[in-house]
C-alpha cells in the first residue's frame, strides 16, 4: 500500500508538516516496498485551490492512505469519496522516520 | 465622497456609528446613500426604515461536467488556473469544486467531448430603499453558505451610484469581502472598543489600511469600558482619533429600540456632525 505524508523538509529526519494543501513536501511511502519518494509541493503557494490541487497530486500517485496534521472539509470529502483514508496527527514533533517507523511495526 | 466605517470585529458599534453619521447627513441636505455591504448579516435596515423600491437578485455562472460524457481526459483541469477541477485518469473520477469556479470559460473550450456547460448559481440580493428624498440605503444580503460574498457587495456598490456622500457600512474583519468594501472609500472610520481585544482587532485593521494606503481615523466605542491602551497606541502611533463615544446605558436602550441616538438626543447629533466635519477635513488634506 502506498502512503502519503506531508512533510517540511526532504528527508527522513524532516518534521511532518501540519498542513495538507500547503506543505512543502508529499513523501509517498510504499509499505511493501519501503520506498520513499519525495515530491516537492508545487502547490504550496497557490492563491486558491491548494487542497484539491494536492488532492489531485496525491491521488494519482494511486495512495490509499495520507498522514497530516489537518484537512478542510472540501478535501475531506473529496478523500472519502476516493475511499482513501485520512490519518490526522496532533504531534507537531513527529519526523517522517518516526511516522514510517510506526506503520512498519503496525504491519508486524 | 466615499467613507467606509469598519471594526475589527461584529457588535462594536459600526452599524452604530453608520446609522448616525448617516441621519446627520441626510438633515442637513445631502444627497447621501447608505450602503450595508456586511452582506453576511446586513442589519442597517432595522434602524432605517425605507420604502424598497429595487431588488436585484445577484448570481453568478458556474462551469458543470457531464459525468455521461465525459472521458477523464484531464485537459479542463490543465486548463483550470484555479484548481477547481480534480480529474483522476485511473480512477475514472472528475470534480468540479463549485466554490473555487471563477466562471473564466477556459474548461468550456478546453473540453473536446462536449461535457462541461454552465449553469447560473445565485449568491443573493441588493435591495435599494428611499429612506427620504435624496436619500438612499443600498443592502447587500449574501444567501447563507455561499463562498464569498464578495459579488453581491460588488453589486450593491454599483447600485449606489455616485451620490455625492456615499457611507458604507463594512464587513467585520480584514479578509476579501472587507478589502472590496474599503478599495474604493477616500476615508474609512475604524470603529473600536477600549478592551484588550479592540485593541488587537484594531491593529490588524490599521495593518490592512496601511498596506491598502487609505486614509484613516478612529472612533472609540463605550469609552470608559475598558483600559487606556487604545488610547495610548492612538498616540504613539498618532493615528486620529476621530470621536469618543460614552459607555451609557441609555444609548445602549435607544440602540435596542432600533432607533437612532442622533435623532433621539440633540447633543449626539450636534457630535455626529463633527464627525462628518472631521472626516471631510481629513479627506480635503
Ligand atoms: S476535458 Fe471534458 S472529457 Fe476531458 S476530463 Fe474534462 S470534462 Fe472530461
Ligand atoms: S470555468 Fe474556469 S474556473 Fe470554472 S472550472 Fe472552468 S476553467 Fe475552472
Amino acid at each position: 500500500m502506498k502512503i502519503a505524508i506531508t512533510s517540511t523538509g526532504n528527508s527522513l529526519d524532516a518534521l511532518m508538516d501540519g498542513r495538507f494543501g500547503r506543505c512543502m513536501y508529499f513523501v509517498i511511502y510504499d509499505t511493501e516496498t519501503g520506498a520513499t519518494e519525495f515530491v516537492p509541493n508545487p502547490n504550496k503557494e497557490a492563491l486558491e485551490g491548494a487542497g484539491p490541487a494536492s488532492v489531485q497530486l496525491v491521488a494519482s500517485k494511486g495512495v490509499e492512505k495520507v498522514i497530516s496534521g489537518e484537512f478542510g472539509s472540501k478535501v475531506k470529502a473529496i478523500f472519502d469519496s476516493l475511499k482513501i483514508q485520512l490519518v490526522i496527527l496532533k504531534d507537531p514533533h513527529i519526523t517522517i522516520g518516526q511516522i514510517i517507523e510506526k506503520f512498519a511495526t503496525q504491519k508486524k | 465622497m466615499k467613507i467606509a466605517i469598519a471594526s475589527g470585529k461584529g457588535g462594536t458599534g459600526k452599524t452604530f456609528v453608520a446609522t448616525n453619521l448617516f441621519y446627520v447627513a441626510v438633515k442637513n441636505g445631502r444627497n447621501v446613500t447608505l450602503a450595508d455591504c456586511d452582506a453576511e448579516e446586513p442589519n442597517v435596515e432595522g434602524f432605517l426604515q425605507g420604502k424598497p423600491i429595487r431588488k436585484k437578485t445577484v448570481s453568478q455562472n458556474l462551469a458543470v461536467i457531464d459525468p455521461e460524457k465525459c472521458v477523464y481526459c484531464g485537459k479542463c483541469r490543465d486548463w483550470c488556473i484555479y484548481n477547481a477541477i480534480i480529474c483522476l485518469e485511473e480512477q475514472q473520477k472528475i470534480y468540479l469544486l463549485e466554490d473555487l469556479c471563477h466562471d473564466c470559460g477556459a474548461c468550456l473550450v478546453a473540453c473536446k467531448f462536449d461535457a462541461i456547460s454552465e449553469t447560473e448559481r445565485r449568491l443573493g440580493t441588493v435591495t435599494t430603499s428611499v429612506i427620504e428624498e435624496d436619500s438612499v440605503l443600498t443592502e447587500a444580503r449574501a444567501d447563507v453558505g455561499i463562498y464569498s460574498s464578495v459579488p453581491v457587495i460588488k453589486a450593491a456598490l454599483t447600485a449606489s451610484g455616485t451620490p455625492s456622500l456615499l457611507l458604507m457600512d463594512a464587513p467585520p474583519g480584514i479578509s476579501c469581502p472587507f478589502i472590496t468594501t474599503v478599495a474604493p472609500a477616500d476615508f474609512v472610520v475604524l470603529v473600536t472598543e477600549p478592551t484588550p481585544f479592540g485593541l488587537n482587532d484594531l491593529k490588524l485593521s490599521v495593518e490592512t489600511l496601511e498596506q491598502l494606503g487609505k486614509p484613516y481615523g478612529v472612533v472609540v466605542n463605550r469609552d470608559g469600558l475598558g483600559d487606556h491602551k487604545v488610547y495610548d497606541w492612538l498616540e504613539e502611533k498618532n493615528i486620529p482619533l476621530l470621536m469618543k463615544i460614552p459607555f451609557d446605558r441609555e444609548i445602549a436602550r435607544i440602540y435596542s429600540q432600533s432607533l437612532l441616538v442622533a435623532a433621539e438626543d440633540d447633543s449626539y447629533a450636534k457630535q455626529f456632525l463633527l464627525l462628518l466635519q472631521k472626516i471631510e477635513a481629513l479627506c480635503k488634506n
